[in-house]
């Protein structure tokens, strides 16, 4: 088991290179870069002034000897130290093998910071989404298992067909200005407790259920597409499950329906879900770009959106491996997962 | 001698191989004649393709003009010349969805196609050599797919600021992994069947195997693909626009329609509600004509 997850963490070091260079190419490869962004439009800026801003973030080298630094960091660069052996840059870069993300070019700020100040409102929503939608959807998908071809099943089928048709947010939209525009609900409005924080009252001390209200529709509107998804799958394992001989046996000792429902079927029909793990995070990252931009939810989406229009290359690239790193660790857990539930399973 | 003897068979195997794919489509139709449900998803998405297509020639002879600005008339409700009212430039808005609708489906419609016969040629030579040529692929594949999806998309659209013909280069581009997965696993599947080895054994080339034998054994598969695909490429496409990093007005399409309606909410919310409910509706209906699509063509098989 051990060997099996660290052969899988191996695995995973070149497909994390591989999405560290592919979105560096795309970024070299586009048009415009963070200073021309960033001084657009500026009539006190002369091009000198522009290169001397484009050689301080080092974006006068060529992509690959970028992305090197981006790796490793740009002290190993000897061609730039000057006569005393001291580095002539103003900023050094430690590269992100030794855990330095680099400093956002427009805010000025290190990117490491910016994140963990956005990281909290996305795994927030994230959880809360992920509870959500395994708490109704397993219910729901056992019901259409028991019932199945009855009133409950067709129905809980076409609202799960439709929970993966309506755009999420044309649905969190029509939230928003129906019950926060039209009916005046303050907390329909989008945001998270920041709104309400200020300095007296830092978003940790508004009581808690005045933080959850903010998470209802966001949860609400996210958790739509998940819960369709589990519930059907969680249906399909129940049926496959109701025919093995075990059950038969179960029955025929006389067991109550429920008992063999709940106790026997529904517990190895869990089983598969766990596989379910790795693509719902990336469902949930996906889906929290645009949620997190309907409601004005200050998470990793909204940051990522913003970096893209100020082509910040350091939160961009930051983004997209967090979220690479959170997807392969999830589709890690959830083998992981599965191979625990059921005993049958080795590696 | 020999060759002759090949030829033969060669030619027997095609006649034979086309008669039972015919059968095959032939029982998937009689199977669809029954199920009302797909057929009405198939009529809807027939009629909003048929609007789409022929919108040119309908605005012309009813006299509206997506594009035509009337400052006297914004907001306006429904009545008998804009029918379902008009928005904040007085612009017909039935105008403008069908319009939209004709940007939506035919960049949705193309990406997919596009996406596909991408997926479908890797996936079948992929599955069909394994080894090196597999073991590379599937790498290419997660490393793609651990970027989640419209993150990739929203870096690649946003740094491209592309046009309506570059954004579907984008969308097929980047949507055919699902079906090469699907394409490669059935491929391996069905190479090792017997009538496989036997069309080795009379020396049919490996591309001869892959696009005459194996191909026409994935055609259901590829299309119920294709009628989800279509659906999910219009909710990208949409929520794309939406956000601004699609297709930018003043060109229509039912996601930067709802961007700039979502303003003018409390004047008019049929502005909101139309293209909304319009995305809701045909991916709801390629959805249904996909699952519809599955029963079909294998009536075996389980949601």
């Amino acid at each position: 088991m051990t060997r099996h997850i660290i052969r899988r963490l191996i695995q995973s070091i070149p497909t994390i290179v591989g999405v560290t260079i592919l979105s560096y190419l795309l970024l070299a490869a586009s048009p415009g870069d963070p200073v021309r962004q960033m001084t657009f439009g500026d009539p006190n800026m002369t091009p000198q002034q522009r290169e001397a801003l484009s050689a301080r973030y080092g974006l006068d080298e060529p992509w690959h000897v970028q992305y090197l630094v981006w790796v490793s960091g740009n002290d190993w660069m000897w061609w730039k130290y000057d006569e005393n052996g001291e580095f002539s840059e103003a900023v050094t870069r430690y590269g992100i093998i030794r855990g330095d993300f680099g400093t956002s070019i427009p805010k000025r700020s290190p990117v490491s910071e910016l994140i963990a100040q956005r990281l909290p409102a996305t795994i927030e929503l994230g959880m809360a989404v992920f509870m959500v939608s395994l708490l109704v959807g397993i219910p729901v998908g056992i019901g259409s298992a028991v019932w199945h071809g009855k009133f409950f099943d067709s129905s809980s089928r076409i609202l799960a067909v439709m929970g993966q048709a309506i755009p999420n947010f044309w649905l969190g939209l029509l939230f928003i200005l129906i019950i926060g525009v039209s009916l005046d609900v303050d907390w329909a409005r989008g945001g998270r407790c920041d709104l309400r924080a200020n300095r007296r009252t830092p978003c940790g001390q508004i009581p808690i259920t005045q933080r959850l209200e903010y998470l209802i529709l966001p949860t609400l509107v996210l958790s739509f597409g998940p819960i369709a998804g589990y519930s059907r799958f969680m249906r399909t394992s129940m049926l496959d499950t109701i025919n093995s001989d075990y059950i038969r046996t179960a029955r025929s000792k006389g067991l109550p329906g429920r008992t063999v429902w709940i106790k026997h079927a529904a517990r190895n029909a869990l089983i598969p879900i766990a596989t379910f793990l790795g693509p719902a995070v990336v469902g949930i990252l996906s889906g929290a770009v645009v949620t997190e931009q309907v409601f004005s939810w200050p998470g990793l989406g909204q940051l990522f959106i913003a970096a893209i229009g100020q082509r910040d290359y350091p939160i961009i690239m930051a983004s997209v491996v967090i979220s690479a790193v959170l997807t392969v660790i999830a589709y890690i857990i959830s083998d992981i997962l599965y191979a625990l539930f059921d005993p049958r399973i080795r590696f | 001698m020999a060759t002759a003897t090949n030829d033969n068979v060669a030619i027997l195997n095609v006649g034979d191989d086309e008669f039972r794919r015919l059968n095959h489509i032939q029982r998937a139709v009689m199977r669809l004649r029954k199920d009302y449900i797909t057929l009405i998803a198939l009529t809807v998405i027939g009629l909003l393709v048929l609007m789409a297509v022929t919108a040119p020639i309908t605005t012309q002879i009813v006299g509206i003009d997506p594009f035509s600005e009337n400052l006297q008339k914004t907001y306006a409700a429904p009545d008998g010349e804009n029918w379902l009212g008009t928005d904040d430039k007085g612009r017909d808005h039935l105008a403008r969805l069908i319009y939209g609708a004709q940007i939506s489906l035919s960049v949705a419609f193309t990406a997919a196609f596009l996406a596909l016969s991408i997926g479908l040629t890797l996936g079948i030579i992929t599955g069909y050599y394994g080894g090196i040529v597999d073991d590379i692929m599937i790498w290419f594949i997660t490393t793609l797919n651990s970027i989640p999806g419209l993150f990739l998309l929203l870096m690649v659209a946003a740094l491209f600021r592309p046009g309506p013909l570059t954004f579907i280069l984008i969308l097929g581009l980047l949507g055919w992994t699902g079906t090469m997965r699907l394409v490669r696993g059935e491929t391996l599947a069905l190479r090792e069947r017997e009538y496989i080895i036997a069309a080795r054994a009379m020396g049919a080339s490996d591309a001869r195997i892959m696009f005459q034998h194996i191909m026409p054994n994935l055609i259901s598969i590829v299309i119920v693909s294709l009628a989800i695909q279509i659906g999910g490429l219009i909710l990208t496409e949409s929520a794309l626009s939406y956000l601004g990093f699609g297709i930018n007005p003043p060109i229509a399409t039912w996601g930067n329609m709802l961007s700039e309606s979502q303003a003018y909410w409390r004047k008019s919310q049929l502005l909101v509600i139309g293209p909304g409910l319009l995305i809701a509706v045909t991916v709801l209906c390629l959805y249904v004509i996909g699952d519809g699509l599955r029963d079909a063509f294998d009536p075996t098989a389980t949601d």
